[in-house]
């Protein structure tokens, strides 16, 4: 590969990042808004959040982008440049996916520890962000770490639209060299490197998150591997026991 | 703008192909997922290093990197191997692949969860090995990873799409197709997006079903 075709590899690398980090960001605070509404305590506001997760996650992602370039300027009248319609409709769907995460942590927060808002006389407001968030977050970062990987992947799709990302550029580089193998093995090690260092960094910020809170940053491989053994019941005495009762 | 009903009738016939196809990739999709899955999964439970270090490091790449990338990969590459199949067969091997390396996770969990007491029962039964698979161990670990394998044939489902860029008339393929011989793209993929919600609700009704029927 000539030094030209690897500049455009590289413009496409930009891209697929900054479509990522965007797409993370939408896709964070659709997860927060929806999956707070789903904890809502007026049952409208619980079923429209409840819709909007259905409906996008029920839908194909890619749909999802043919929509948002074809259709959407044509029902609205505006187009969005390439970018914006891209993040839009990944953080859209991957938001759906990040506001079940969401709820899932914050019904695991120990009734217990709203009850104690309450006895202190907290509103609603002053319980989520003091007492239920900072407890839930760090649960939330694993699943959250999954999901970033599967945008990464998701990004791929806007390639299809004709958006200039790492894909796109490799078809391009594709039709230049007439060889396959090549490039696309090359592109392949590159989601690969993207996501190994997005899982490293998950990680740290769980480990942080949760010294935060007092609990047990569980690092280490023997402290993994307990903690797995705990919830499986494979690998230390008496743990069938345990296993047995929790399926 | 209008919506235009005409278009939608006009898209039907093109619209049931597509859904055909779809539902063949789903279907096939699916099986070589929880084949390949499985085998992973008592492939990284051999003793021997030498088959668990490649097998890890492949399927962790494979489940890390883009089905996208993955399908032009294996439909641009293989036939400069000298291997040549159709569009469909590439694109069902890269979905059966690429969605293996997450059964094989959850066939994982499933055989983890099966209690040790089963395994030490079948000890002292004094089973063979192979026995003390298929009898005692994977009839027990299935049943308990169906549901998990139903939220992935969704996930499939949803990846179907992707086969357009190969050449597959699936749903979304045959969408474009219309659109770009009518130039009318709101009603044929707005019909898709419905189409799939629909599946996908219905998928998940007949997976909670079958998971009551395979608890009792």
């Amino acid at each position: 590969m000539t030094p030209g075709l690897w500049e455009l590899v590289l413009k496409g690398v930009w891209t697929t990042i900054q479509l990522l980090v965007f797409g993370a960001l939408l896709a964070t605070a659709v997860s927060f808004v929806v999956g707070i509404a789903r904890t809502h305590r007026l049952w409208i506001v619980r079923f429209v959040a409840g819709v909007y997760t259905e409906v996008f996650r029920g839908t194909s992602a890619l749909v999802m982008i043919f929509w948002v370039y074809f259709v959407l300027p044509i029902v609205s009248g505006w187009q969005l440049v390439p970018l914006w319609a891209g993040t839009l409709a990944l953080g859209l769907t991957y938001g759906a996916y990040g506001s079940e995460i969401v709820r899932g942590a914050l019904n695991a927060v120990d009734p217990a520890q709203k009850e104690g808002g309450i006895a202190l006389s907290f509103t609603p407001w002053q319980r989520l962000r003091l007492i239920v968030l900072p407890q839930a977050v760090p649960e939330m970062i694993p699943s959250f770490c999954n999901l970033l990987i599967e945008l990464l992947k998701g990004t791929a799709l806007v390639s299809v639209m004709g958006m200039g990302d790492l894909t796109f550029s490799a078809n391009l580089v594709r039709l230049a060299l007439q060889q396959s193998a090549e490039i696309y093995t090359y592109v392949l090690l590159i989601y690969f490197v993207i996501a190994f260092v997005l899982t490293r960094l998950m990680r740290g910020l769980e480990k942080r998150l949760k010294a935060g809170v007092g609990k047990d940053p569980g690092t280490g491989r023997a402290a993994r591997e307990l903690k797995r053994a705990q919830t499986t019941g494979v690998g230390v005495a008496g743990g069938a026991g345990l296993g047995g009762g929790a399926a | 703008m209008k919506w235009d009903w005409n278009a939608v009738s006009g898209f039907m016939p093109h619209f049931w192909d597509g859904l055909r196809v779809t539902l063949e990739a789903l279907a096939l999709g699916s099986l070589l997922s929880f084949t390949l899955g499985l085998v992973w999964t008592l492939l990284m439970r051999t003793p021997t290093r030498w088959v668990r270090w490649p097998v890890g490091v492949v399927t962790e790449f494979v489940r890390n990197t883009p089905l996208l990338v993955q399908l032009f990969f294996l439909f641009y590459v293989l036939p400069e191997w000298g291997l040549t199949f159709s569009a469909l067969t590439t694109g069902v091997f890269a979905i059966g692949l690429h969605y293996s390396t997450y059964t094989m996770q959850v066939y994982r969990a499933g055989i983890e969860a099966v209690p040790v007491g089963q395994w030490e029962a079948a000890t002292a039964l004094n089973l063979p090995r192979r026995r003390t698979w298929t009898a005692v161990i994977l009839p027990q670990a299935i049943r308990r990873v169906v549901p998990a394998l139903g939220n992935y044939v969704i996930a499939m489902l949803k990846d179907t799409p992707m086969l357009m860029v190969i050449t597959v008339l699936e749903m979304l393929g045959q969408a474009r197709l219309f659109s770009q011989q009518h130039f009318q793209f709101t009603e044929p993929v707005t019909v898709i997006g419905v189409a799939f919600i629909l599946i996908s609700y219905l998928a998940s009704l007949l997976m909670r079903a079958l998971e009551r029927r395979l608890v009792r």
